[in-house]
């Protein structure tokens, strides 16, 4: 197993969202829900973070942010959209100016449903992402080998 | 003996070579190897005297009366010399004559007395003489050195260029390298004259030389800062003249000897120890004296290299030095060291201010003769020790600095500090000599530290006054905060990358690359090589103050762990760079965080209304924490009256 | 020299990291208590530092990494002087030039909360340094040295003697270990003013050089605080050290960020008041 899963530091980015899943993802990070207990810090900072987690239907101003902030974190590292509306526009899906979905813009791992989504599924969202990380962490590692070898 | 001649004379008949040589070009290459010679002169006597004892030197009495005769002249017409330039002055400046004529007064008081001292013995050499003649010879020379191709593109174009045109005619010119080497003779002549008068009338010519340097340009503003200078040396040569007054017509002690007056001990010698202290403060530039030091930073680069960090200004606190067995455990001295203390603390916080590198770099010149100063006063074997190390560190570290920072502001063109952002990756080798530089200044496995190291339990071993031992200490403590602050916010923007390209075609000139890399090898060999320093230079010289009972036996020197372990620290310093350059690590580049607005991975990022913008940030100057113009008043009025004190506790006594 | 302070100084070479990740554990699970949750792992900092080596490296400048690595190596330096017995000014040399090298690693990314981040902690090393220098002298001046093993040889009541430099060294300990309110130059939590200040442009093995290098810098501070109390013996010494050390966790959770500037007048205050000031008694009544 290897340790990006027992340490996951995040980075919470609301694109273009309404900030109900914001909050709720915040309340994670309380005393009721404490997920610091499983080693998981929110960074605001890409360079430092290993999930990304993005709520909102994004326009194209937050566009740019998303695509900056996933450039700016290194591998490995997985993306977790949080709500309806990252998920698929919710209820903006079929507003001019929004591109309704995270996956249309940077590639997703893990879609956490609800509007907003509950913390309980946020945090649930996040353990899901750390199987996928774990293996990209391995992954990463043979790669890593092989240039050196 | 015959080298102490030639090594006044040489830089004397090479300026007056320089002088008649009309091609320009010949002048070039006539004073590059001019300074070779001085160099590998100063070597030389350097090999043939390390580790001596004091030697003196008689002369036959014919030449004696005649070399007297000759200063004394010459004495008249240095004096007859300002006063015609005194001519310019403008009204609030006439003090300047007055005390020209006063000081003359005074020397012919002394030299016409009817009875006055005979000296046998006018010219010495000691191991710390020989230390002091090969920074002059070394740095003076390699300083000449860059001035060459210096001095050739500030009249070309650049900074002089308007004004140097109309105002310096060619004979000014062809003038100043004459003026530079006749400023080096006169200071071999210092640090090798044991005849007091002698000494002064050299004293005389440095003042002359770096007030003609000064107003070199010939601007408005050159001119009064030249005035300014040679206000404030004529108040120390007042001062120097008294001291001479004291000891040709006194009651106690009739001497014109250097060695009998410090071997006379503070009984007998402080009044007139105190006097030409007071002229070394104002040669070496410590509060109240200090504001030539600044205006004089209007002269090129080269002058301010050569006079005000690393010769010139080491005149005033070599005398200290040499004077310091005298101050050992006095009031005097204890106030002398406070002066110096003051001086240290308040310019090393008002550096934080400056954003001219060349002010950053006057201001922490004022600062580090404090520090100097400030271990002269307590006169013990280990703060004389510490206080030469840091004259010689001093020495190559600032000039180096100072030449690096003219070279820089030519080829970028920028005097600022912010302007040399990203240096490193502009132009590596010239950053490379100013980090050397920056790093032998302050950072902790070079010279500094020891010095710091020994003045602080020196400081805290004090007996005169314990409680004026643990002020100096405080003060140690609170102004290298300071010095710690403006060095790295430098080093940070030296290295910090830059934002876009900013590439710079014009090529290194070689007479600047030679000097500068010299330098840079000189202050890491410094650093590196100092026990041998110590062995060769300073130990024979304290070892034999403290043989001839003028300074107490060493107790607690720096134990050999120290020392092996800040080796290793400075071998990690320079082994870290190689070995990074060997196996550099491969990662991936990626822009700084820009909270997700960069463009395109750039240094620019998208603001307001879509517009795309660089990023700009400052250092902190803090003009608002540390306010300059109230604590330079605060600076000149304590030191006002520590210097008043010391006078009177020196009267006293 | 003996044998026993050569294995202790290569023991805090080796096992220094270890001690330091343990007090950063300590103090997060201390802290989340302190806010009523439960917090992570006490080994939960080597997770971070073993994931950092993981991860990929993304760097501004290449030369970012040389800085750090002289950042490490003299914070290592330091330590060994210190646990060796040896002596307490160089120790502080050491540890001063290894700052200086974390803020020109900071400063060589060019971005801006990184300039602000190494701006502020020159600003706050401005802040520290005096206070820092004088806990030497005021050994020095009870013990006559400045060698560390000199120092713990010496009376039992030189703390008492000690005091006001021991509340001033207790007060840049806050500093030192970047606790509220001095936490100015890399705020503790994402999400501020300042992002990370100045290690927001490290990542990846780079990051865990800066963190390894504070664990050994723990484990320094704690050496310091130690000495103040080393003539009482072990038992006595150790814990009131760490229940001081401890004791910043509360500072920590119970101010809010203070500007530099009123932080820069603190702790100079500070240093004046209660370090100069035992400085001078102690000058007076030696």
């Amino acid at each position: 197993m290897s340790f990006i899963t027992k340490s996951p530091w995040i980075l919470h980015y609301a694109a273009t969202s309404c900030n109900g899943c914001d909050i709720e993802l915040l309340a994670c990070l309380t005393p009721h829900y404490d997920v610091e207990r499983f080693g998981i810090v929110n960074t605001g900072n890409p360079k430092h973070a290993d999930i990304f987690l993005v709520t909102g239907s994004v326009n194209e101003e937050s566009r740019k942010v998303v695509e900056n902030l996933y450039a700016q974190m290194p591998d490995p590292k997985a993306v977790v959209a949080i709500g309806a509306c990252a998920l698929s526009g919710g209820i903006f899906r079929d507003a001019y100016n929004v591109y309704g979905g995270i996956d249309k813009v940077i590639p997703v791992d893990v879609y956490v449903p609800g509007c907003a989504a509950r913390p309980e599924a946020i945090i649930d969202g996040v353990v899901q992402a750390l199987a996928i990380l774990d293996e990209r962490a391995k992954e990463r590692k043979r790669q890593r080998k092989m240039v050196a070898a | 003996m015959p080298l102490i001649a030639l090594l006044i004379l040489f830089p004397l008949c090479a300026g007056l070579a320089v002088l008649s040589t009309r091609d320009i070009e010949q002048r070039e290459n006539l004073v590059r190897w001019l300074a070779y010679g001085l160099g590998g002169a100063t070597l030389l006597l350097a090999l043939l005297h390390f580790r001596t004892e004091p030697e003196f030197f008689t002369l036959g009495q014919g030449l004696t009366g005649a070399l007297d005769n000759l200063f004394m002249l010459g004495g008249i017409a240095v004096s007859l010399y300002l006063l015609y330039a005194c001519r310019q002055i403008k009204g609030r400046e006439w003090y300047i004559p007055v005390l020209l004529l006063v000081q003359m007064g005074l020397m012919l008081f002394v030299e016409l007395a009817p009875e006055h001292p005979v000296v046998a013995r006018p010219f010495y050499l000691d191991s710390f003489s020989v230390l002091m003649a090969l920074i002059v010879g070394v740095i003076g020379g390699l300083i000449c050195i860059h001035a060459v191709r210096y001095m050739h593109d500030y009249h070309a174009h650049g900074h002089g260029a308007q004004e140097a045109k109309t105002t310096c005619p060619e004979r000014r010119r062809r003038s100043f390298f004459f003026m530079l080497f006749v400023f080096l003779a006169a200071m071999f002549g210092i640090v090798f004259s044991n005849h007091l008068l002698w000494l002064f009338f050299f004293w005389e010519v440095t003042t002359l030389c770096s007030f003609w340097l000064i107003a070199y340009s010939g601007t408005d503003e050159a001119v009064r800062n030249g005035f300014r200078a040679l206000g404030i040396n004529l108040i120390g040569g007042v001062s120097f003249a008294g001291a001479l007054v004291w000891l040709t017509h006194g009651p106690g002690l009739h001497t014109w000897e250097l060695d009998q007056l410090v071997a006379a001990g503070s009984a007998l010698a402080l009044i007139p120890a105190v006097l030409i202290a007071v002229a070394g403060l104002t040669k070496s530039a410590q509060m109240p004296f200090s504001s030539w030091l600044l205006g004089a930073m209007v002269a090129p680069t080269p002058v301010s290299a050569l006079l005000h960090s690393s010769t010139l200004v080491k005149a005033g606190v070599f005398l200290l030095v040499k004077l310091a067995p005298v101050f050992h455990n006095t009031y005097a001295g204890l106030l002398l060291s406070l002066i110096g203390g003051l001086t240290f603390l308040v310019t090393s916080l008002i550096a934080i201010n400056q954003r001219s590198a060349k002010l950053v770099l006057a201001y922490s010149t004022i600062a580090n003769l404090g520090l100097i100063v400030m271990c002269v006063g307590i006169g013990t074997a280990a703060t004389l020790w510490a206080a030469i190390l840091l004259i010689v560190f001093h020495a190559v570290a600032k000039a180096l600095l100072f030449l690096a920072a003219g070279t820089t502001a030519h080829l970028i063109g920028g005097r600022d500090i912010e302007d040399m952002e990203g240096l490193v990756y502009r132009r590596p080798a010239l950053a490379a000599a100013m980090l050397i530089g920056i790093l032998g200044m302050f950072l902790a496995p070079f010279g500094m530290l020891l010095s710091k190291y020994a003045t602080l339990q020196a400081f805290l071993t004090v007996e005169v006054l314990p409680l004026g031992g643990v002020l100096l200490a405080v003060i140690i403590v609170f102004g290298s905060a300071p010095t710690l602050f403006f060095w790295s916010k430098w080093m940070g923007k030296l290295v910090a990358v830059p934002r876009r390209p900013q590439p710079s075609e014009l090529p290194l000139p070689r007479d600047e690359a030679i000097a500068l890399f010299s330098l840079a090898a000189l202050t890491t060999l410094a650093c590196a090589l100092f026990p041998l320093i110590d062995w060769l230079f300073i130990h024979p010289y304290t070892g034999s103050l403290i043989g001839a009972g003028l300074i107490p036996a060493l107790d607690g020197h720096l134990p050999w762990e120290t020392i092996a372990t800040m080796s290793f620290m400075l071998a990690a310093l320079f082994l870290l760079p190689i070995l990074f350059w060997l196996r550099p690590p491969q990662f991936q580049a990626s822009s700084g965080y820009l909270s997700g607005a960069n463009v395109d991975g750039s240094a620019s990022y998208r603001g307001a209304m879509g517009a795309e913008r660089e990023v700009a940030s400052r250092s902190y100057f803090l003009t608002d924490f540390i306010r300059e113009g109230m604590l330079t008043r605060v600076g000149l009025l304590g030191s006002g009256c520590l210097l008043i004190l010391m006078m009177l506790t020196g009267a006293i006594r | 020299m003996t044998a026993h302070a050569w294995t202790l100084a290569f023991a805090f070479l080796i096992l220094g990291p270890l001690l330091g990740a343990l007090l950063a554990g300590l103090d997060r699970i201390l802290t989340a208590r302190m806010q009523s949750r439960r917090g992570p792992p006490l080994l939960q900092p080597i997770y971070d530092v073993l994931k950092l080596f993981e991860k990929d490296t993304l760097v501004v400048t290449s030369l970012q990494t040389l800085y750090l690595w002289g950042f490490l190596l003299f914070m290592a330096i330091s330590g060994f002087i210190l646990f060796l017995g040896g002596d307490l000014l160089l120790s502080l040399f050491a540890l001063a030039v290894s700052g200086i090298l974390l803020c020109l690693a900071a400063y060589a990314t060019n971005s801006p909360y990184s300039n602000i981040g190494s701006s502020r902690e020159l600003m706050l090393m401005m802040a520290y340094e005096p206070m820092l220098l004088i806990v030497p002298l005021g050994f020095f001046l009870v013990t006559g040295s400045f060698r560390v093993s000199d120092i713990i040889a010496g009376e039992p009541w030189q703390v008492l003697e000690l005091g006001g430099i021991l509340i001033g060294f207790l007060f840049i300990l806050t500093i030192k270990l970047r606790k509220s309110p001095f936490d100015l130059s890399s705020s503790h939590h994402g999400h501020q003013e300042l992002v990370k200040g100045l290690t927001t442009d490290f990542s990846g093995s780079d990051l865990a050089l800066v963190e390894i290098g504070h664990w050994y810098e723990n484990v320094i501070l704690l050496g310091w605080l130690y000495l103040f109390f080393a003539p009482l013996g072990v038992a006595w010494a150790l814990p009131i050290s760490l229940i001081l050390f401890f004791g910043e966790v509360l500072v920590d959770n119970t101010h809010a960020r203070l500007k530099w500037a009123p932080t820069l007048r603190l702790s100079w205050w500070v240093t004046g008041l209660f370090g100069v000031t035992n400085l001078v008694l102690l000058s007076l009544f030696a």
